[in-house]
């Protein structure tokens, strides 16, 4: 089944919509010049994408979660890294958009540990709120902070795209959004310096940069602002997690997709009364929980975003 | 429930009253002048309350999601509070004292606490 959702005049709500139906599914998503097309199911996608970087995103493991939604959170866990050991097109290395553990305690973060080292992938994270419940951020820094700044954002290059780890989930404001803070957003400015325009960017964080819906604190109050630095480039890839459902939205070069969680999921914006974890059928779940696999093909400046759930 | 909250301020007046009158009347529950802030569906209930100078509020957290009581005058802080955890404070001064939840900060409360001696007390 092919989409193409390049009309000339950019992507209709209506159409993004209709990708949004399908990514769940499992819908390749190609981008070139900041246009998306889905191009087919996953299973003609991994055939198709078997050059260039390839990098997987996972998010949300919530180790320790234990309420009904998943009473075994570190399980799917499981699943979803023994389906990326099962992966035909090996990634790079994997990215994990945060809430990593529940409620910070030294044992989730030793179980996530555990569990996620046996994809045997390097693994590069920014922290969720739920990963920096200890005022110091001492329990997320000691274990992922090592060569970053501040609360742990950073920036590296691989196959030629410049990836950039941000944090917006410490010193939180009342009444605010996510937060990114001023000393951050001066290093990003620093960071983005003197590189070409036609360098692809990936950003991840926890909370959406984008204003997925902010009556239930989804969105991240000084993005503008990091989006104002980002705008220059021709390719701009921003990947988050939080809101444990994919979304999708494209802003003129920038593309902005969050993950799935591998915890539990989360109702569509004001479809409950709060973002709580959706308790959903026994036989569902796994339908709604998953992994990200992200393509870039060096030279067509195309980048392609599969979402992968446990079960179709 | 701001109705609510005052009449069991106004009972708990009248029995310190009379507490003070007879020394030997058995001693009134403690407890009896605190109130409660439920935290549900990612947001404080009630969202502002009136108390009297000396009353202990108690959050109690029913989500399945962790939350925060942050004062955002950093009077008071709670840790993560997990499913059924409560948190306490003992509201000793006259004022209004916003709070937050530090992990979804669109979530906010007020406790507006009055002077002891006010129109719900006898004298």
């Amino acid at each position: 089944m092919i989409f193409d959702h390049d009309d000339g005049r950019g992507v209709s709500r209506r159409k993004i919509l209709e990708c949004m139906t399908w990514a769940g599914t499992g819908v390749l998503w190609t981008i070139a010049g900041g246009t998306p097309r889905s191009m087919g199911i996953i299973g003609e996608a991994a055939a198709a994408e078997a050059s260039g970087l390839t990098f997987l995103q996972i998010s949300d493991s919530h180790v320790g979660f234990d309420k009904p939604a998943n009473p075994n959170a570190l399980g799917t866990l499981e699943e979803a890294v023994g389906k990326i050991k099962a992966l035909r097109v090996k990634p790079s290395f994997i990215i994990h958009t945060g809430d990593i553990t529940h409620l910070s305690k030294p044992s989730e973060f030793d179980d996530a540990d555990r569990i996620i080292s046996q994809a045997r992938f390097d693994v590069h994270y920014v922290p969720g709120e739920h990963d920096v419940l200890d005022e110091e951020v001492k329990l997320y820094r000691d274990r992922y902070g090592r060569g970053t700044k501040g609360a742990g954002w950073y920036s590296f290059d691989a196959n030629g795209v410049h990836f950039i780890g941000l944090v917006n989930v410490v010193d939180l404001k009342a009444g605010s959004l996510g937060n990114l803070g001023n000393e951050q957003l001066e290093w990003l400015e620093d960071d983005l310096k003197g590189r070409t325009a036609s360098t692809p960017i990936v950003v991840f964080a926890h909370i959406p940069l984008w204003s997925v819906y902010p009556a239930w604190g989804w969105g991240t109050e000084d993005a503008a602002r990091a989006l104002d630095y980002l705008k220059r480039f021709g390719s701009v890839t921003v990947l988050n997690g939080h809101i444990h459902q994919i979304m999708q939205k494209v802003e003129g070069n920038v593309t902005f997709h969050t993950a799935m969680s591998t915890a539990f999921p989360q109702p569509a914006p004001g479809t409950a009364p709060s973002p709580g974890p959706l308790k959903v059928a026994d036989d569902k779940l796994r339908s709604l929980l998953g992994v990200t696999d992200v393509t870039f093909r060096r030279g067509q400046q195309r980048l392609a975003i599969i979402d992968q759930p446990l079960q179709r | 429930m701001t109705k609510i909250v005052s009449n069991i301020w106004v009972a708990t007046a009248l029995a310190a009253a009379v507490l003070a009158a007879a020394a030997t009347f058995p001693a009134a529950p403690v407890q009896a002048a605190d109130t409660e802030v439920k935290i549900h569906n990612f947001a404080f209930a009630p969202q502002r309350t009136t108390v009297k100078a000396g009353t202990t509020v108690t959050w109690i957290n029913e989500d399945d999601i962790p939350h925060t009581v942050t004062s955002s005058s950093k009077l008071f802080k709670s840790r993560a509070l997990d499913t059924g955890d409560k948190f306490s404070f003992t509201f000793t001064t006259p004022g209004t004292y916003e709070y937050f939840c530090s992990l979804h900060p669109h979530m906010t409360g007020a406790v507006v606490v009055e002077a002891a001696t006010g129109s719900g007390a006898t004298q």
